[in-house]
Order: structure tokens, then sequence, then C-alpha cells
């Protein structure tokens, strides 16, 4: 079986982007210096560049997330594609021939990229696997494993603020275990080589074997923040807290929800990031999401430029790289 | 012709001459100058400098609005376009180094048109070593050049501007 | 019918014989080993020079999808396959629709298999009804229809008061009781091993403590209630260990595990490839080299296959959502000679482990060469490469992570009852 990377096309190009792990660090560096240009789109009149004229996108959610696909389809406008939006009800098509049959009946009609989103770990790797050979797939989501896209927008966020990476101490707050966010954050903070990553919160919410992900372990919010350049606090499932992980809401605020105070622990001028939507007085207080060191918002405004960065690198086709020249 | 042994400075000061004097005749009083990203943004510094324009000098990056992008592919240089006033309604000057076939003018009347609507646009080339493949040409050259296939001409800079013949790497 | 296979080296580890020996086979029955019997005249002569003569392989694990999911195999095609592999004896779970819970069912596979010609087959009858874990079966009336042993495979009995109940009642009519050791509340519905992959996937995991807590439990029934025990697919060192203690302190339990985690780990699941998705997981290196250990200490008495042929779509979807388990028929004898390559077993205590000490788990008369025996033969050449390819599979399911594998060891002839049941031809 071919173990190579279904990520990259046989010029050693990006074609899918499904996770972080794996890629090199300099495609992420492009990916991000790329977005910056693509920043400056949103200041033109006409807010598109006519990059992906022509080409057809399919936002193909398996999973309803209003926001997600909203950056996409709007990273996807701009740069002048097609976009088609399909949300199919997960519990409609739990069997694999109707994904692949849905894939199938897309790809008949000429479309030139799918973007997936599935409640299912592996879901956007499966339909890579089956793609016609001029069908990229970008990773939305997938279960509990990977979010590359929103991690990168992290990544572009925490560059913005901090500028270099190697020397910054990062923390994850929260529900690790099943966040494909912290996942692919993990793998992207350590391909761009920061000091330390840390990941916090009880053992029923963290994966088993976490430092062979690269991190260190703590279980206490208060060693955990010191001396962290960027807190980033996870969302909390709300069936989460049923009992079956955590007693309570209160308790877990109680022991790893961002204060003020708790912020004294961190860095003077550390930045708090949360990949939304916030559960005010669960992971975090109000006076801390709206504060001076959140970059909440800002988050938010990167999205699409950086959604964009990563579509435009995936649909390039590169036969030869010297063929840069033109005038 | 010899190219290397061409002195962009010089050049660039016959243009603007060119350029004044052209402004005169079309009573354009107040142009905003755009270069095009590297080379023509060097070369728009000095006849901005030159011709004494009081709107800050633009710049632009034509890499979104290619026609080979999915061929070529993205820069990975690419820097931000900036335009820092309003091109509406306003006469712009657009600068290059190099006109050849002529894609790169589309790209950047392209996007020039996406920040807004100018009232009229002039083109001003450093060379113009033929080769037009599109019905684009320049309101002022500075030198003009013939190349074989295959050949490019190539401005080094920004200091000293050099001009240079270089194969096509394919 | 007579026939004699000449000139092969024998290794019959139930008689300890290991040498250069002819076999004589007459009316299904081996007649002698070693010199021909007074005016034996052979209707088939087998050349086994350089090649390995041993009993049949006995397979304490294969599913064979009839009845019930005849789209995906059938007893004949699973049988075909079998031959092909060497294989003359298959225990098949009683994980049929339906369940193997009545006389009727048992005797209908044993039937078909009869009729089919290719392999023996003998069912593991359900212990409770309808494997449902709260009712036990009519066991009696499955140990007369052919059934040694009872399972409830992996729906577990959750209540261990039905468990302790269904073993004693099993240990009444002398049924050996198969156990697919893994507690389902710890499972939790996952579908790799609970560590570093599952971590890195985010795959729901299945920790080691599933499979361990289970045979914990069942230790503790089994020292009180004293019924024959076998610990079908270890997949932990942790768990080995225990069973290693269980048999030095005498209780009457044995285990076996699959070739495939003799082989893979967690590991292969990276990318997502839905052929290794298995039940119960591969896990860790550790545990693979554990369970190694505890094979070559007889502690592990068998390799079985664990087959679980499927039709393409069955692996067609993310990983979490696809059909476990592996088309193992073909690869059984292969994969187990690696072993022998890799220094963990001599290539007599390999065929032990596939033919003698599952034969005996199993309660059936098989993996003996003795005179008087059963003609069921296994020849095949060990040194023979060859690489697995889709075409080559004779099963119906395809789904295999060993495609393309260059493999060391194929079977030549196969006699099922002396009669010959399988020849290659390259």
């Amino acid at each position: 079986m071919d173990k190579r990377n279904i990520q990259l096309d046989d010029n050693g190009q990006l074609r899918h982007f499904l996770t972080i792990e794996g890629l090199k660090r300099q495609l992420l560096v492009d990916i991000l210096d790329a977005a910056e240009s693509f920043t400056s789109v949103t200041e033109q009149t006409v807010k598109k560049v006519p990059l992906l004229r022509g080409k057809t996108i399919v936002n193909l959610f398996f999973e309803s997330s209003t926001r997600t696909r909203t950056t996409f389809e709007l990273a996807a406008k701009r740069l002048s594609a097609d976009v088609l939006n399909i949300n199919i009800n997960a519990s409609a098509t739990t069997k694999g021939e109707t994904l692949l049959d849905t894939q199938r009946n897309l790809e008949a009609m000429q479309c030139d990229m799918f973007v997936v989103r599935h409640a299912v770990s592996g879901a956007a790797h499966f339909i890579a696997r089956h793609a016609a050979p001029h069908v990229s797939v970008i990773n939305a989501g997938d279960g509990s494993h990977a979010h590359p896209t929103q991690a990168m927008l992290d990544m572009f966020t925490i560059r913005h603020h901090k500028g270099e990476f190697h020397k910054l101490r990062v923390a994850i707050v929260g529900d690790i275990l099943h966040s494909r966010v912290a996942r692919s954050q993990i793998h992207a903070l350590s391909t761009l080589g920061v000091e330390e990553i840390r990941v916090i919160g009880p053992k029923t919410l963290i994966p088993v074997e976490a430092h062979t992900l690269g991190v260190h372990v703590h279980h206490d919010l208060r060693t955990g923040l010191r001396d962290i350049d960027v807190i980033i606090t996870l969302r909390l499932q709300h069936e989460r807290m049923s009992g079956a992980f955590l007693p309570s809401e209160h308790e877990y605020f109680q022991l790893y929800g961002l204060t003020e105070a708790r912020l004294e622990l961190a860095k003077p001028d550390a930045i708090i990031m949360h990949p939304g939507p916030i559960n005010r007085g669960v992971e975090i207080e109000s006076a801390v999401a709206d504060g001076p060191r959140s970059v909440i918002l800002n988050q938010v405004a990167h999205g699409t430029a950086v959604r964009m960065a990563i579509m435009a690198k995936a649909m390039q086709r590169l036969p030869n790289l010297s063929a840069r020249e033109l005038h | 012709m010899d190219i290397d042994s061409l002195n962009p400075e010089q050049i660039i000061a016959d243009m603007a001459a060119a350029l004044r004097t052209l402004l005169a005749s079309q009573e354009i009083a107040d142009p905003l100058m755009v270069g095009i990203y590297t080379g023509g943004a060097w070369v728009a510094q000095r006849l901005h400098r030159q011709l004494g324009l009081e709107n800050p000098l633009g710049t632009l990056d034509i890499s979104f609005y290619r026609d080979d992008f999915t061929r070529v592919g993205m820069n990975p240089q690419v820097k931000p376009s900036l335009l820092p006033v309003s091109i509406e309604d306003r006469h712009v000057i657009l600068v290059d180094d190099i006109l050849n076939t002529g894609r790169t003018i589309r790209a950047a009347l392209n996007e020039l048109f996406d920040y807004g609507r100018p009232a009229s646009i002039l083109l001003a080339v450093l060379v113009d070593r033929g080769g037009r493949e599109l019905p684009i040409q320049a309101d002022v050259v500075g030198a003009r050049t013939r190349l074989a296939a295959g050949e490019h001409i190539k401005l080094h800079g920004p200091l000293p501007l050099r001009l240079s013949r270089v194969g096509v790497a394919r | 019918m007579r026939v004699q296979i000449s000139g092969g080296r024998v290794i019959d580890p139930a008689n300890d014989i290991d040498g250069r020996l002819n076999l004589f086979i007459a009316d299904g029955k081996v007649v002698a080993c070693g010199h021909a019997p007074d005016g034996f005249d052979a209707d088939i002569n087998i050349d086994a020079t350089n090649r390995i003569v041993c009993p049949g392989l006995v397979d304490l694990r294969a599913h064979l999808r009839e009845p019930g999911q005849e789209h995906k195999a059938t007893i004949e095609s699973e049988c075909r396959a079998a031959a092909h592999g060497g294989i003359t004896t298959l225990c098949c779970p009683p994980t049929t629709t339906p369940a193997v819970d009545t006389p009727a069912v048992a005797s209908l596979i044993i039937r078909r298999a009869e009729t089919a010609g290719l392999a023996r087959v003998v069912p593991l009858g359900a212990m409770t009804r309808g494997l449902d874990g709260k009712h036990l079966s009519e066991m009696a009336a499955l140990r007369v229809a052919g059934c040694t042993g009872v399972s409830n495979d992996f729906r577990s009995i959750d209540n261990p008061l039905i468990l302790s109940r269904a073993m004693e009642y099993a240990a009444t009519f002398d049924l050996t009781v198969f156990i697919n050791a893994q507690n389902p509340h710890l499972a939790n519905n996952g579908t790799v091993h609970a560590g570093a992959v599952s971590s890195r996937l985010g795959l729901a995991g299945i920790p080691a403590a599933a499979e361990t807590v289970a045979v914990a439990a069942c230790l503790a029934l089994v020292e009180q209630i004293g019924v024959r025990t076998h610990f079908s697919l270890l997949s932990t060192t942790r768990a080995a260990q225990m069973i290693a203690r269980a048999q030095h302190d005498g209780l009457p339990v044995t285990a076996d595990v699959s070739a495939h985690h003799l082989h893979l780990t967690e590991n292969d699941v990276l990318d997502f490839d839905s052929q290794c998705h298995v039940m119960p997981p591969l896990r860790t290196l550790r545990d693979r080299d554990g369970l190694r250990q505890w094979l070559a200490r007889d502690t592990i008495a068998a390799i079985c296959s664990d087959h679980q042929p499927h039709e393409a779509d069955a692996k067609l979807a993310p990983f979490g959502e696809t059909a476990t388990g592996i088309t193992a028929l073909e690869t059984l004898l292969p994969l187990s000679l690696r072993l022998v390559d890799d220094g963990v077993l001599t290539i007599n205590e390999m065929i032990a482990s596939l033919t003698l000490r599952p034969a005996r788990i199993l309660g059936v008369e098989a993996g003996d060469l003795a005179p008087g025996r059963r003609a069921d033969v296994c020849v095949f050449d060990p040194e023979h490469y060859w690489v697995l390819s889709r075409d080559r599979l004779v099963s119906r399911g395809h789904n295999t992570p060993f495609l393309d594998w260059e493999l060391k060891g194929r079977v030549t002839h196969t006699l099922l009852g002396g009669v010959p049941v399988f020849e290659y031809k390259p």
C-alpha cells in the first residue's frame, strides 16, 4: 500500500490539506505569507481576485457549522471561484457508500475542490484517497482528528501579535481529548518550532500518551500558565459536562476557567485565544474574553485570508517550478 | 543593441521629461503613480521623485491576477498591493520595467479596476522588448530593443539599477 | 484411494516425528509413516522433495458468513480458500444470522461443509440465546449437534452472574468456553488501541484494560467453576501474563492469538488504513513482542487466522465506520512461517501451534499423523516466495492489509481425509 504523504502531489506540492502533521515548515510559512497578502484584497472596492476564476468549489458539510462554512464560502468567492454549499444530515448518510456516491456525483459535475466537514475522524482522508486526479480536498474538521485551517488561522494570529515562533511558550487549556483544533494546533506549533507547548486539563480530558504529541501535560492551571506567551482556551462541549468527564461546569470553571486573576501567572504581554464559540463563565470569564489581551475577534477576521491562501495553494498545479518569469 | 550598456538612471530621466510633456499636453495636474512590483516599483520611485508628484506612490503586486496561476503557481514572495489613496476618478500613471507580452499590464489593469474606476491610465515602461501578445502599448517608452525568443531582460536593483540579458530557464 | 507422499520432511509434533519420510495413506487414513506397508500400491503419488509434510492446519477462528451474510462469503467459498491455505479444520464463531444457538443451525453449517468437501467445519455454539447475553442456550443439544465449545463472541455477557451460570452449564456437558475478552464499557465503541496513535488520529481508543479487566473477571470465575476455558484473540502482553499465572496455578485455561496481531501494530493504522481495522485492535510494538514471547512459551498455544471476509463496500468508509476484520485464511501459514524466520518459534513449534495444539483445544481428532488417524495433510514449500495479490486470493473477501506483501511459504497440496482438495499449479 502507498504510504507516501497523500497531501502532496507527484511534484511534492500541496494538493490536499487534511492535517498539519507531515507538512514541512516552509509550506506553513508560505501559507502564512500568502495569507498576509490576501488580507489586502479585502481593502479593494471589488473584494475579489481572479485566481480561481472558473473553478468550482464544493462545501461538503456533513456536520452543520454556519461559521466555518461561511468563511470558506467567502474565501472561495474572493478567489472568484463558484461555490456550491451542500449540507448533508449526518444521520441520513452513515453508510460509506453514500459518502462515496455523493463524492462521485459531484466529481461528475466537474467540481475542482471539496471542502469537507464530517463528524468522523479520517473522513477527509477517505475522500481524498478516493478523489479524482484533478480534485483537491480541504479538511474543514473531521471528528476529533484535525481542523488544519483553523490551526493555520491561529498561527497567523500568533505571528501577527508575537512575530517569531521559536521563543514562544504556548498553553492549550481544556478538552484536548475531543478537540480536533487542539491536535492541529499542536502539530502546527511544533512544526513552526515554538519553544514549548503545554496542554492543561484534568486527566479525563487529556489524550492518553499525550507526551508523544510533543507536549508537556499539566493538570494545575497555576503551574501550567507560568511564563506563557500564548493561552489558547478550548470550547467545552456541553455533553462533556454531564458527569462522565467532569462533575460540573462549576468545578471546571473553578479549576480551569480563565480569569483576570489567573492571567497574572502568564507573561504580562500574553495573548488569549479561543477558537469560538465561547462559553462565557465556563472556560473563560467575560472580562478576559473581552479584555485587552484577548485576540479572539482578530482570529475571526483573519479566517478568510488564511483560507484563501490554503485554497489557492492547493489549486495551483506546478509542472515546472522554474517557469516563473513573466514580462 | 548592447543591453548591458544601457544606463537605467539616464533612461528614467528621459522618461520623466517625456511624461512631463505628456501630462501637460493632456492637462493632467495631479496624477497618481503606481509601480508594478518589483522592478516597476523601483522605476516608479525615481519617476515619482523626479516629477515631484504630491500623491504618495502606489505599488501593485499582480500575482493574484496572473492568467497562468494554475499552471505556474503562486509566487511565494507575494507582497500586498498598496494604494494609499483612492483611484476613483483619478488619472493614473502605471509604471513597469519591461514590456513584453502585455499580460502583466492586463493583470495590472484588472487589479486597478478592482480598486475603483480611474479617470484615465497612462503606461510608462523602462524597456519595450517586443513580443506583444495582447493589444497593449506604452505611452512612454524609455528604450526599445528586440530579443530572440527564449531571451529575457532583467532589471536588477534597487541600488544601483542595472539591466542585463538572461537566457530563460526552461 | 491410496496416496503416497514421497521425499518430504514430515513434521508431526503429535508423534515427535521430524524427518525425511514417506507418508502412506489409504481409505482416508494414515497407514504408515516411513516404510511402505506390504503391497502398498499408490493411486496418487505426490513428490514432496524439499517440502514439508505436516498435519492439515486447524484454525480456531474463521468467519464463514453463512448462514446470513452470503453476500460476503459462503461456507463453500471460504472452505476452498482454506484448502488453498493448507487448513483442513475450521472453527467458526456462532455469530451467524441466525446465531448458532440451535442444533439446526449447527447441523446446517456442518452439512454444508461436508457437501462442499473442502474442509471440516466445527461451529462454536452460542452461549446465550441469540447471543443476547441474558438467556442460556440449549448447550446440551448443541453438543449433540457437533459443537465442542460455546462462545458469546464479542457480545459480552454483562452480568457476571449469567456468565458464571453459563460457564457452569457448559461445564456440565464438557463444553469448552471460548471467551473474547473485552469489557464493553471500557471499549466504549472504540476503534483502535488507546495510545499514541489514537491520540494522534483522534480516534476513540480501546484501552488495554478493556482486555485485562475482562480476563481477570473470567479467571476469577474459572477458578471457582473449573470450566475448561479458552481465551480467543489475545491482544495484550498483560492479558497473556495473567493467563500464564493462571496456568501456573493449575487453571484449565488456554489462549490463542491471530497471525496479524503477531505482525502488525497500532502504527499500521496511521493514515487511517481501514484494512487494519480489527477487533481486538492492533496494539503497541511492546504488546506484539510480548505476544510473540508468550507464544514461544506455550502460554498462548495456538495461532488462528480470525478470518473475516468482507465485500469491498464494508471497508469503503472513513476508518471508524468500516467493518472490522481481515480475510486471512490464505496468509495464516506464510505469516506463521515468518515467525520462524524471525526466530520466535522453531518450525516444529510453529507447526504444533497450527495443528496439534488447536486440535486439542477444540477437542477434535486432527493434527495427528499417527497410523489410523484421519489423513488431513498439508504439504508446503517453505522456501517459495510469492506476492499476495487480489487476483490470487481465493476467498470471497479481498480485505487484507497484506496485499502486495512478499510472503514466504506456499501450500502445494492439501488432503482432507486422504482426498486431495488442493494442488498448487504455478
